[in-house]
């Protein structure tokens, strides 16, 4: 077992800022682990601009806005970062198990910060019925998909949800020649940002069906078609308002859920675990809407770890 | 044209595990399967339930070859290395009607010789089921009940079998079956084979395949059934399955757990025509909770993370399995719904005597290989037991689904074994079987069966041609 000052899980625009304010309030002992190649996290895959307004006053891309913290770790010695490491237990004592190629390390630090970002819900959470073809996918992976791994997810896309990754995916699909031929929110209103929606939805001219929800999905090997009706208050079908939309693809986008499954194997209630030393931060803590906020706000988790390691060093 | 003792037409787990029964003896045998991998029928949407043998009357095939299977099972599972957990069923009782009905099936289940079972009170439930609805009154506990992975079970059938000289021809679909003395001819979409006898375990087409060969006395109606899964999380919901009383055309909506851990509800009952109908429906998911809410109240609709819907190849009430004497050389092993499963391992024995009495010379091979070398989940050992395998091989440290904690070494190990689509890979290491649904590991999965099993990204299929996951490369600059 190894000690250590401070250990970050998390490597996306929460992780990053934690590190960095927490090493700018005197911590030196510090490990940042990552599970994929790179840092930047999710930021990597949004090449869309629309980044750092609020904390740098500036436009960015996603890749951008990460760099401007890549950086800034790389040029501290102080931060070992462990990338392709993957967290797979923790105690409520805060010792954290990881495992990267080669390896397995178990480290307890006198402060951890959780930044583990969150996942989409998915189609299954929302229960809709049909069959289960190639075609569905949730909007962050047909994004990673076309940003990150240069594929095309499909050719004709009924999006269902209005949430900003699915609004961001629509004009997406546009620009990449595919076709979208609705979205489907079952809500009287988007849930996404009012920039998403004037910027990739009604200057591209794709039809957005608000109080519409989709009744089934169809297609034995791929996506063939989806039902969808108009709904009541209730959520219920408006009878006389089923229609049919041929489509090769389903994105989901019916909002994001906080990936906290270590906090909970520890059996630390979220909002305790600065009691015991385990600070959480980020889309793992809430659901932010710009990561502008994600910076300050994981800035002030990092700056809380460090007194949190201060005070118990004394 | 080559020539086989036994074809085998079907590669579910009634052909397999005779595939792997039969290659004890000296025979050319050939298993044919339509779809691009095993599994990949009936038997891949199984709730995978080793069952006891506690509701089917004493004189049928089913009642018989499900005890005698539930033996069986267990020591195969030695052999060939698959996780079989025993965890005991219970069957529930909510009234005084319901309790006579109990009595009725544990007396059927004592002719069979169904062991270990009794009937326990509602104190022994409350303490020993604690989540079971406080309305239960009694339950038929039979003990011998147990969970496997459906699929799991197939490959390993498969792989012992070919281990063991059986040759597997998968995306060959039988398209017309000829008699030339004195062998078949069997006609299909890629090759021809001669084979001296025929076991038909085509399961939802065994009606179609069984009339190629002239047999037209059964007809398969599908009976489609949904479950759901609910998140790994919820583990300890039960510790039993439960059952409630069976209706005549199935056991009911159960409250189960898959071998992996996921409590799983259902399954519905509905006779449909479509054999190709794997929908799932609105109603289909509220006739579930409730079936399921009766038993264990507590369930949330929300933990709910994946559902299928699968079809039982009915024909009557029993099993067929026999040789057809107005066709010497041809076996139907059809009907082979619940408790196909189980009865799989006593079915395959079986098919081993009807050959014998009609005339194939049936010869132990020297060497039979009954092991099956086991390979590793470290979903399903704890870290401590995962830093030898890590250490032996830096890849099992490479995690490639987050949510089931699956590596880059059990992708490629799987790939090895034959997984050859996206579905083939989640069956094997239930790599995109968890929360997210393969949100996150969708890419790196692509790319390990690219380089793996040598295809293009644009070529990956969830599971089979006319399912790749994408429509195309986009021009590089």
């Amino acid at each position: 077992m190894v000690k250590r000052d401070l250990v970050v899980v998390g490597g996306g625009p929460a992780g990053m800022a934690a590190v960095i304010a927490a090493h700018e309030n005197g911590i030196r002992d510090i490990l940042l682990i990552e599970r994929d190649q790179y840092l930047g996290g999710l930021l990597n895959q949004c090449i869309h601009t629309g980044f750092g307004l609020d904390y740098f006053g500036e436009l960015l891309t996603g890749p951008e806005y990460a760099d401007r913290f890549i950086k800034k770790i790389r040029a501290i010695p102080d931060i070992e970062v462990s990338t392709r490491s993957f967290a797979v237990r923790l105690t409520g004592d805060r010792t954290l198990t990881y495992l990267k190629p080669g390896g397995i390390f178990t480290v307890r630090p006198k402060a951890l910060i959780m930044a583990t970002g969150c996942r989409e819900r998915t189609r299954e959470m929302i229960h809709i019925p049909g069959t289960r073809p190639a075609g569905i996918f949730s909007a962050g992976l047909a994004q990673r998909l076309i940003n990150i791994e240069g594929l095309l997810p499909g050719k004709e896309a009924v999006i269902i949800g209005s949430g900003d990754i699915g609004l961001i995916m629509a004009r997406r699909f546009i620009l990449e020649g595919a076709k979208v031929k609705a979205i489907v929110e079952i809500q009287a209103k988007t849930r996404g940002l009012t920039r998403n929606v004037v910027q990739c939805v009604e200057d591209f001219g794709i039809p957005i069906y608000f109080n519409h929800k989709v009744l089934k999905i169809y297609g034995k090997n791929r996506v063939e078609k989806v039902t969808v009706a108009e709904v009541d208050e209730g959520m219920n079908e408006i009878a006389g308002t089923r229609t049919t939309i041929e489509c090769d693809t389903v994105l989901v986008s019916v909002g994001l859920i906080p990936e906290n499954e270590l906090i909970e194997m520890a059996g630390v209630p979220i909002d305790k675990g600065m009691d015991s030393g385990i600070f959480v931060c980020g889309n793992s803590f809430k659901v932010y809407d710009y990561v502008d906020s994600v910076t300050s706000d994981s800035e002030k988790a990092g700056k809380l770890a460090a007194e949190y390691i201060k005070s118990a060093v004394s | 044209m080559t020539r086989y003792d036994v074809a085998i037409i079907g590669g579910g787990v009634v052909g397999t595990a005779i595939g792997r029964e039969l290659s004890r003896y000296k025979l050319r045998i050939a298993i044919l399967e339509k779809e691009v991998e095993l599994a990949f029928g009936v038997s891949k949407s199984n709730s995978g339930i080793i069952h006891p043998g506690t509701q089917h009357s004493p004189g049928s095939l089913k009642g018989r070859l499900c005890v005698e299977g539930n033996l069986l099972t267990r020591k195969l599972a030695r052999e060939l290395s698959i996780d079989f957990k025993e965890v005991g069923e219970l069957i529930v009782a909510f009234n005084e009607d319901e309790y006579k009905r109990l009595l009725k099936l544990e007396k059927d289940a004592r002719a069979l010789v169904v062991p270990g079972l009794r009937i326990v009170d509602r104190a022994w439930l409350k303490k020993n089921e604690p989540n079971l609805s406080n309305e239960a009154m009694a339950a038929l506990y039979a003990p011998t009940a147990g969970i496997i992975s459906p699929y799991r079970w197939v490959y390993d059938f498969a792989e012992n079998a070919v281990r063991n000289g059986v040759e597997i021809h998968a995306e060959t679909k039988v398209e017309n079956i000829l008699f030339k003395k004195p062998d078949f001819e069997i006609i299909s979409s890629r090759d021809n084979f001669l084979a001296r006898y025929v076991i038909n375990a085509a399961g939802l087409y065994a009606d179609e395949i069984s009339a190629m060969a002239g047999v037209n006395n059964f007809k398969i109606r599908p009976r489609k059934g949904e479950e759901f899964l609910l998140d790994k999380k919820k583990e300890d919901l039960t510790r039993h399955l439960l059952f409630p009383l069976p209706s005549k055309t199935s056991k009911g909506i159960l409250v189960t757990r898959t071998s992996d851990g996921n409590p799983m509800i259902g399954p519905t009952a509905e006779e449909i025509e479509d054999k190709e109908d794997l929908s799932t429906t609105e109603d289909g998911l509220k006739k579930v909770l409730e079936g399921a809410k009766r038993l264990v109240p507590s369930i949330n609709a929300n933990d709910i993370i994946a559902y299928f819907a699968g079809l039982r190849p009915t024909a009557g009430d029993d099993f067929i399995i026999r040789h057809e004497d107005k066709v010497p050389g041809f076996l139907n092993v059809a009907g082979i719904q619940s408790p196909g499963l189980t009865a799989a391992p006593a079915i395959a024995l079986m098919i081993v005597e009807i050959l014998k009495n009609n005339g194939l010379e049936m010869k132990k091979k020297l060497v039979f290989h009954k092991h099956r070398k086991k390979e590793f989940h470290l979903f399903a050992i704890v870290p401590e037991k995962a830093k030898g395998l890590i250490q032996k091989d830096a890849s099992y440290g490479d995690i490639v689904c987050r949510c089931e904690m699956v590596s880059a070494k059990e992708v490629r190990e799987a790939i090895a074994r034959g997984a050859k689509t996206m579905d083939g890979i989640k069956f094997r290491t239930r790599a995109q079987a968890g929360r997210c649904h393969g949100s996150f590991c969708t890419p790196r999965l692509m790319k390990l069966l690219s380089e793996e099993a040598r295809m293009p990204l644009a070529g990956v299929t969830k599971r089979g041609p006319g399912s790749e996951i994408v429509k195309k490369e986009r021009a590089r600059g």
